[in-house]
């Protein structure tokens, strides 16, 4: 197996008495979707937020090729190579959709501290924008507003967002929530094509989704790591059945 | 773009406006009108300082009246040391009105970066009290310091200089106030279309955001509050230069208060909004100072009026809501 991209080993996170994400080891290998499955409540997003930063682990550590982040930023961590997409859409909601992404290519490029010249004058920025919308879908409403886009419209612009980043991983927790069954279809189409890019750690609850994308599954309970496979390995095992899929596994 | 043409007459009607009306007043041998112009262009210099940091950044700070009054001090003391022909630190005083604004620009750039330094940790009320705590630690030292006149404040006697006009005369005064009010209006339109401003106006509505896609909020923030503290402490010390007098009030929190009612009486972060707030709050002074000695009440009204039925202030009112990237 080549090396992995993301590697954490024994990450632990308490709120008070709970232990929120409990000795958790996972890697993420280039080229696969790695699917992170468990009830509400489970520790998913706890588990975003250590890898992405917002959250400091109490134990263990976060490596992103091979170095060691666990200490970084959010903001070094995303540079490094890191690109998120959260939970509930945060964008900049003055922002058009262009905007959002023009900032992130800004962003990736690590030049934020350019004073004069006019953003929105810089043509291959524009352009660049313009493409990675027209990659999700979204280039026909470049110039709205993000407060005035639909919720199917903001996540796609959250994915925008993070291929504008380039990034080494992808992190998505839940992107197909509240997107209808068209919706998801579309964005199980695009993650398809995105992971060819770079790896996917995906945090998702709908499972017919998980099942048809994911190269291996991690099933998280009570903030532990009870079972990892392939979808084959994860709907076969009776632990998991048991404490999670109930019916909607059986064959 | 229709609201965009708007806000872009509105601009216009208002720096003619604060042009024609001490020009008229100059014909019309009103020096007291041209010297009221100055005043409003000179607190609209420290507006836009302070609109960097609050309107483009969402940095609350009570405390610009440090920035202010220590521009203010600068040009006062180093005119004193010119008057009486002594050193400070070494250097001989000056008189000159553009090495003293560049002193006064890097000392409060200076001073802002340290009190941005420590307070950018924070945010929210606590945010504008530590700037707060900061300015009136200035006060109490300025009110405290008997070398420069303590709480009586230091007079400048002669008006300090700059070249080429007669700065003995109100309106030579108001033509250097409007053009510095000018250069400052275009470098604030300039920050704020620059990737610098994507980047700290991102960071005023979702820092999160902006620190998950590697952009580290900390360091663009305290950049924009040094800039936001050099312009104001530029202002301050032309203030000086106008009055002739430099005095602890500079560093008032009452000072700092002002700025933010400028700000949020013409629009925060509208280009034109520290023109609009400064011309209204001179404007109130000015005419219901006259009529009763109550006039800060009636203000405080149309500042509750402001927050809110009109949240852009006058250019918002005038012009709809801004339009951003
Ligand atoms: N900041 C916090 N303070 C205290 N408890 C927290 C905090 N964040 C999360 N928790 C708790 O940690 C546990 C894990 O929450 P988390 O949001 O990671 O779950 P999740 O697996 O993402 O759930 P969902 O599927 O509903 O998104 C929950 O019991 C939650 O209440
Ligand atoms: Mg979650």
């Amino acid at each position: 197996m080549s090396e992995p991209i993301l590697a954490l080993s024994g990450l632990t996170r308490r709120f008070g008495a709970l232990k929120a994400v409990d000795d958790v080891s996972l890697t993420l290998v280039p080229g696969e979707i790695h699917a992170l499955i468990g009830p509400n409540g489970a520790g998913k997003t706890t588990l975003m937020g250590l890898i992405s930063g917002r959250i400091a682990p109490d134990s263990g550590t976060v490596r992103l090729v091979g170095q060691d982040i666990t200490r970084l930023s959010v903001a070094r961590r995303a540079r490094l190579g890191l690109g998120r997409s959260f939970q509930v859409s945060s964008l900049i909601p003055d922002y058009t959709a262009r905007g959002n992404v023009m900032l992130a290519l800004q962003a990736r490029q690590g030049h934020s501290y350019r004073f004069v010249w006019p953003v929105m004058r810089d043509r291959p920025l524009w352009q660049a924008a313009t493409d990675i919308l027209a990659r999700v879908g979204l280039d026909t409403r470049a110039s709205v507003e993000t407060a005035f886009l639909s919720h199917g419209e903001r996540r796609l612009l959250e994915i925008a967002v993070a291929l504008a980043l380039d990034p080494r991983c992808f992190l998505l927790d839940e992107p197909m929530a509240g997107l209808g069954s068209e919706g998801t279809a579309r964005m199980v189409d695009f993650l398809q094509e995105l992971k060819q890019q770079a790896p996917i750690l995906l945090v998702e609850h709908d499972m017919d989704a998980v099942f048809r994308l994911a190269d291996r599954i991690s099933v998280l309970v009570y903030g532990r790591i009870i079972a990892t496979g392939t979808a084959a390995e994860i709907r076969a095992n009776s632990q998991v059945r048991a404490v999670y899929l109930g019916e909607e596994a059986a064959p | 773009m229709d609201r965009l043409r708007k806000e872009w007459v509105l601009n216009a009607v208002l720096a003619g406006a604060l042009f024609a009306v001490p020009l008229w007043a100059l014909m019309s041998d009103e020096p007291f009108i041209i010297t009221l112009a100055t005043r409003i262009a000179i607190l609209a210099i420290a507006a836009v300082g302070l609109n960097i940091a609050l309107g483009l950044g969402g940095m609350v700070s009570f405390g610009h009246a440090l920035y202010f009054g220590l521009g203010g001090y600068v040009a006062g003391i180093a005119a004193h040391h010119a008057f009486h022909g002594t050193p400070v630190l070494g250097l001989p005083g000056t008189n000159q009105m553009l090495p003293i604004w560049a002193i006064a620009m890097v000392v409060s750039g200076t001073l802002a970066g340290i009190v941005g330094a420590l307070s950018l940790r924070t945010s929210g009320i606590f945010f504008i009290m530590i700037t707060l705590a900061f300015a009136q630690m200035g006060f109490f030292f300025t009110l405290s310091w008997p070398a420069y006149g303590g709480e009586d404040g230091l007079p400048i006697f002669m008006r300090n200089q700059f070249p080429g006009l007669n700065t003995a005369r109100p309106w030579d005064m108001f033509l250097i106030a409007y053009g510095v009010l000018l250069l400052s209006l275009g470098l604030f339109a300039m920050l704020r279309a620059a990737r610098f401003g994507a980047a700290l106006m991102a960071i005023r509505q979702n820092p999160d955001r902006a620190a998950a896609i590697g952009i580290s909020p900390f360091g663009i923030r305290l950049v924009g509050f040094i800039l936001s503290g050099m312009i104001t402490g530029l202002a301050g010390a032309m203030m000086a230069d106008l009055t002739r007098f430099v005095s602890p009030a500079m560093l008032a929190w009452t000072m700092s208060g002002e700025l933010i009612v400028i700000i949020i009486l013409g629009g925060v972060g509208r280009l034109f909004g520290p023109v609009a707030g400064a011309a209204i709050l001179v404007g109130f002074e000015v005419f219901f100072g006259g009529l009763t000695e109550h006039w800060q009440f009636w203000l405080g009204l149309v500042l509750l009026a402001v927050v809110l039925f009109a949240r852009g202030g006058l250019v918002g009112l005038i012009t709809g809501r801004a339009r951003n990237v």
